[in-house]
């Protein structure tokens, strides 16, 4: 009999919502230095960093939009992915009763909102993935908001435009577009997650993917992640800033993953985090479920 | 700081200049995509016959929006089973999908501030001139310290068909931090940022891999 894991889902979703990691807020104020006192953009990352305390204090969401909940199970072998689905939904509809979480499943079609996010078999996203029998049992979450979702994109190379050829010198490129082009609108900072290669809907998939690492892993390829960090810091040189308010910080960090291609496509895919950047684990070792 | 309080006059707007930092008190109300359509197709353009209580809402939210402020937030709300409403979450959502509508909704309602983030276009900024109004950037993702800042929640309306991101929820808040980003003198901090950093970029682009 496989136990049921819907409370400790909830609180997955709970500590998700309304904690955010360490390394994303040791990032946060390290940047407040960096910026002008008195500026629009200290200011803003004060009452950031003032907000992150106060939801974790009041188990409160961060950000009021919940986002599009993703899932990744690393079950063992064995395990039924057909039960721990329906304990994920149980835990994301009782988490939306208790404001966790927003209503944010919406119809595309007749424009209805369910009311406890949970909408036809895709919402909340959930990817399985099987591991050996002796291993846990690790659920990870990442809730990634629509306003950055919304700033997100995917480039076709080469990109004329932009001058961008089929190498790394153009991914540089896009990607620096990407970030110009975002301005403040996916709440920056942000946090870059890109992805080389695939098809169009896989290279967007492995481009949120990235996201789940924490916070200055790098890429074990040196070239990439050399590209990693020359990134984020062309990006800071936009002066974006905060919000767009003009500023040093306007990317905390890149994450880049490459994919196999097919001859003829070479797309390149950016997904951008904004500063709540909502990403917690839960491991099952026996008895014992940790969160981290 | 500044501190403006609810309803606001056209003198105090046009005192108001982009990069002021501000803090608002009083009574406003949330408004969003769903919002935005509804108030364009149904009462501006007139391309859509009003329905159920529509007429009856808009003669209420008329009152409430004339020299006031309309906030693009979907928040968290709770009590809904008791209709002890209490905002539990309430930072702003992106501001740039209603530009189709907000010029024509900051005229046709007398609204003299918009709240939001990200910033709105050109078709907006001539609105903030023309009517006159500012918009006022919030900090995004800021909501458990912005909903702090909602002393009570005084009413809602379109509950039902909107749902509780889409609704107009009618709040009372004390010292809601801002800065203004555009003016009624026509100054954008969001177009001036664009520039600047486009040729940031475009010099970025030229430098050798």
């Amino acid at each position: 009999m496989q136990k049921d894991y819907t409370n400790e889902i909830l609180e997955l979703i709970r500590r998700t919502s309304s904690s955010l990691p360490k390394d994303v807020e040791d990032r946060l104020r390290a940047s407040i230095e960096k910026e002008e006192p008195g500026s629009a953009a200290r200011g803003a990352l004060e009452t950031i960093l003032k907000n992150v305390e106060l939801a974790r204090a009041n188990s409160t969401p961060i950000c009021q939009d919940t986002g599009t909940p993703i899932f990744y199970v690393h079950y063992p072998e064995g395990m039924s992915t057909r039960k721990l689905r329906e304990q994920i939904r149980a835990a994301m509809a009782e988490a939306t009763k208790r404001s966790y979480m927003r209503p944010n499943a919406v119809d595309a079609i007749y424009d209805k909102n369910t009311g406890n996010n949970l909408g036809g078999d895709d919402f909340p996203y959930i990817h399985f993935e099987e591991v050996d029998a002796d291993q846990p049992l690790v659920i990870e979450l990442m809730l990634k908001g629509g306003g950055c979702e919304n700033v997100g994109r995917q480039y076709s190379l080469p990109d004329n435009s932009l001058g961008a050829g089929r190498d790394l010198a153009g991914v540089r490129k896009v990607v620096l577009d990407a970030v110009q082009k975002a301005q403040g609108q996916g709440c920056a900072p942000g946090i870059l997650g890109v992805s080389i290669g695939g098809d169009r809907g896989s290279s967007y998939i492995k481009s949120k993917e990235v996201l789940f690492s924490e916070i200055g892993t790098r890429n074990p390829d040196p070239k990439i992640a050399e590209l990693e960090e020359r990134l984020t810091k062309e990006a800071n040189e936009l002066g974006i800033g905060p919000m767009g308010f003009g500023g040093k910080t306007t990317v905390l960090d890149t994450k880049i993953t490459g994919m196999h291609r097919l001859p003829a496509s070479y797309f390149v895919s950016v997904s951008y985090m904004c500063w709540a950047y909502r990403r917690r684990k839960m491991t099952v070792k026996g008895d014992e479920v940790e969160y981290d | 700081m500044r501190e403006i309080t609810i309803p606001i006059s056209d003198e105090v707007i046009r005192s108001l200049h982009a990069g002021d930092p501000v803090q608002l008190s009083g009574v406003m109300m949330t408004g969003r995509d769903a919002v935005h359509k509804w108030m364009s197709e149904t009462f501006i353009k007139k391309t859509r016959q009003p329905q159920g209580d529509d007429l009856q809402v808009y003669e209420e939210i008329k009152k409430i929006l004339d020299h006031g402020v309309l906030y693009h937030c979907g928040p968290v709300v709770s009590g809904l089973d008791t209709k002890e409403y209490k905002f539990v979450a309430a930072g702003p959502t992106t501001s740039i999908r209603e530009e189709p509508y907000q010029a024509d909704v900051m005229r046709h309602f007398n609204l003299k501030g918009v709240i939001g983030k990200g910033g709105m276009g050109a078709k907006t900024l001539q609105g903030c001139v023309e009517t006159p109004g500012v918009y006022f950037h919030a900090i995004g993702g800021a909501a458990a310290f912005l909903a702090q800042t909602v002393q009570k929640v005084l009413g809602v309306y379109k509950l039902e068909e909107f749902g509780v991101p889409e609704a107009m929820w009618v709040i009372e808040v004390k010292n809601f931090p801002v800065v203004v980003t555009m003016d009624a003198h026509g100054v954008s901090q969001h177009s001036t940022l664009d520039e600047r950093s486009r040729k940031v970029l475009e010099e970025l682009l030229t430098q050798p891999y």
